[in-house]
C-alpha cells in the first residue's frame, strides 16, 4: 500500500542561532527524480546532507523502505543515529555524489569504485572488480580505470564518482551540485550520464543549478528559499509558471 | 690497528645507540598519534592537556629535559614507591633514556601527524562515511595511508634529530657510542680520531635513513602530482 521509497519529514537545522532549515519534507517514490533548486544559502545542500546524516538535523525523521532510521537527540541538540551499525547499513543504501567529487586520492579509479563493495558490502575482490568495471563502462571511463584521480579531468573524476555511487546499487542517490565545480565544456558529459541514470529508473535527489536538467529530467522540483520550501510541484508548473515573487526573481536570474 | 683497537668497543656502543633510537621512535610514534588524535578531537580537556605537553616539551632543551626526567623522575618514582611501603628502585639509564627521548619527540611527532591529517581533504572522509564505512574503517582505509605520505618529510626530520639526540644519553651514564668514544679518546689522547669516527657513523646512519624514507614516500605518493616551481 505504501509505495513511498524514501521519506524525510520536517527536517529542521540550526547552526548556532541561525536557522538554516525549517520543516523541510520530501517524499520519493521509486524512480522519482527530485530537483532541489534555490539560491546559494537557501539550505538546499544542507538539507541534502541531512538526508544521509553527514549533517545532523535538530529535528525531523527519515524513512527508507518503510523503516524509520532511529534517531536520538544528542547533548548539543542535534539528532544522531542511535545505532551506528544501523546508520552504516542505511548509508550504504543511499549513495552520494559530491560537488568536489571527493574521490580517494591514493586509489585508482577502479579501486575507488571497488572500495565500498569490498569494505562495506563484503564482496570478494574479484566480484567487486567485475562490478566496478561494469559501472565504469556504463559511465564511459573504463579506459581510465587505472588512472589516479589527480590524473583525470574533472568530468572524468565526477563520472568515476557516479560509478562509485552506482556500484553500491543503492535505493536512492543523492547528488550535491554535481556539475558546479566543472568547466563549462565538461558539464555536458556528466549531465548525460545523470540523464542515463535517471532513465534507468533510479531514484535521485539532485541539488542543482542546471535548470534544463531540472526541467527535462526531474519528476518534481522543490524551490528552497531561506530554509523553507517556497514552491514545489511538477517541473512544468514550478519552472514555467512560478507563483512566488522569489522564485520568479530566481528563475529570471538563472536563465540569463 | 683501526682506531687504536677500540673499533669493536665503539661498534658495541653503536648497537646500544641504535636500540635507544628505535625504541624511542616507537614510543614517540605512540605519543605522536595519540597526541594528534587528541588535538583533533572534540574534547576540550584532551586538547588542553596535549597543548600543554607540546608547548612545554618543545620549549625546553632536550639536555635539560633529559636530566630533569632522569633525576626528577627517579626521585618522584621513589617517593611514590616509598610511600606505598616499597623498596628503593634504581631506574636503569637505558630505560630512562628511551622513555625521555620518546616522550620528548612524541611532542614533535604530534605536530607532524596533526598536520598530515589536516592535509587530507575532509570531503574524502565524508565520501567514505557516505558509503557506509565505520570511523575505524575510514581511519584505516582512507586517512592513515594518505597521512603517511603527508607525514614523511616531517617524520624524516624528527627521526634524524632524534638519532642525533641519542648521543645525549651518555650524560646520564648510558654506555652508548658517544660514551665509548669519549673513554677511548681520553685513554689514547687522540680525541679527533674517535669523534671523527663517531661523526662518520652517525652520518652513515642518517644518510641510509634518508634514502629509505624517500623510497617510502615515493611508494605512498602513487597518484599524486608533484608540485612544480617553474
Amino acid at each position: 500500500m505504501n509505495d513511498v521509497l524514501f521519506r524525510a519529514a520536517n527536517i529542521s537545522k540550526r547552526f548556532g542561532q541561525t536557522e538554516v532549515l525549517r520543516d523541510v519534507s520530501l517524499e520519493a517514490k521509486r524512480g522519482d527524480v527530485i530537483a532541489l533548486i534555490g539560491s546559494s544559502g537557501s539550505g538546499k545542500s544542507t538539507f541534502l546532507r541531512c538526508l544521509n546524516l553527514l549533517e545532523q538535523p535538530n529535528a525531523g525523521s527519515i524513512h527508507l523502505n518503510g523503516r524509520e532510521l532511529r534517531l536520538a537527540t544528542d547533548s548539543d541538540g542535534s539528532l544522531k543515529a542511535i545505532d551506528p551499525q544501523e546508520l552504516r547499513a542505511f548509508r550504504s543504501k543511499i549513495s552520494m555524489v559530491f560537488q568536489h567529487f571527493n574521490l580517494w586520492a591514493h586509489m585508482t579509479a577502479e579501486r575507488n569504485v571497488m572500495e565500498g563493495l569490498t569494505v562495506v558490502l563484503g564482496m570478494s575482490a574479484a566480484d567487486a572488480r567485475e562490478r566496478a568495471q561494469h559501472y565504469l563502462q556504463k559511465v564511459g571511463v573504463y579506459h581510465r580505470k587505472d588512472g589516479f584521480p589527480a590524473h583525470l579531468s574533472g568530468g572524468e573524476q565526477q563520472r568515476v564518482a557516479i560509478a562509485r555511487a552506482l556500484a553500491m546499487e543503492p535505493d536512492v542517490m543523492l547528488f550535491d551540485e554535481p556539475t558546479s565545480a566543472l568547466d563549462p565544456e565538461l558539464v555536458g558529459e556528466v549531465l548525460r550520464v545523470m540523464r542515463a541514470v535517471a532513465d534507468e529508473g533510479r531514484t535521485m535527489i539532485v541539488v542543482t543549478h542546471e535548470m534544463s536538467f531540472a526541467r527535462e529530467v526531474s519528476s518534481e522540483v522543490m524551490f528552497l528559499s531561506k530554509g523553507v520550501v517556497e514552491e514545489r510541484g511538477k517541473p512544468s508548473d514550478v519552472l514555467l509558471n512560478p507563483q512566488s515573487e522569489r522564485l520568479r526573481a530566481f528563475l529570471s536570474n538563472s536563465l540569463k | 690497528m683501526i682506531l687504536h683497537g677500540y673499533l669493536p668497543a665503539i661498534l658495541e656502543g653503536l648497537l646500544t645507540s641504535l636500540q635507544v633510537a628505535v625504541l624511542s621512535l616507537a614510543i614517540a610514534c605512540v605519543f605522536g598519534l595519540a597526541g594528534a588524535a587528541a588535538k583533533l578531537s572534540n574534547s576540550r580537556a584532551a586538547r588542553m592537556i596535549v597543548d600543554v605537553y607540546t608547548t612545554l616539551i618543545r620549549g625546553i632543551p632536550e639536555l635539560a629535559l633529559m636530566l630533569m626526567v632522569f633525576y626528577g623522575g627517579q626521585a618522584l618514582l621513589n617517593y611514590l614507591v616509598m610511600k606505598a611501603g616499597g623498596e628503593y628502585i634504581e631506574v636503569p639509564a637505558f630505560t630512562a633514556g628511551v622513555l625521555t627521548i620518546g616522550f620528548v619527540f612524541g611532542a614533535y611527532m604530534t605536530e607532524t601527524f596533526r598536520g598530515a591529517i589536516l592535509a587530507i581533504p575532509k570531503g574524502q572522509m565524508e565520501a567514505a562515511l557516505s558509503v557506509g564505512m565505520s570511523r575505524v574503517q575510514v581511519l584505516r582505509r582512507i586517512t592513515l595511508p594518505q597521512m603517511i605520505r603527508h607525514a614523511i618529510p616531517g617524520f624524516t626530520n624528527n627521526w634524524l634529530i632524534m638519532i642525533k639526540a641519542t648521543a645525549l644519553v651518555s650524560i646520564i651514564g648510558l654506555d652508548d657510542m658517544m660514551q665509548r668514544a669519549g673513554l677511548a679518546a681520553a685513554a689514547t689522547r687522540q680525541p679527533l680520531d674517535f669523534y671523527l669516527a663517531v661523526a662518520a657513523i652517525y652520518l652513515a646512519i642518517t644518510t641510509v635513513s634518508i634514502l629509505l624514507l624517500s623510497r617510502v614516500e615515493k611508494r605512498f605518493s602513487l597518484g599524486v602530482r608533484k608540485a612544480e616551481f617553474k
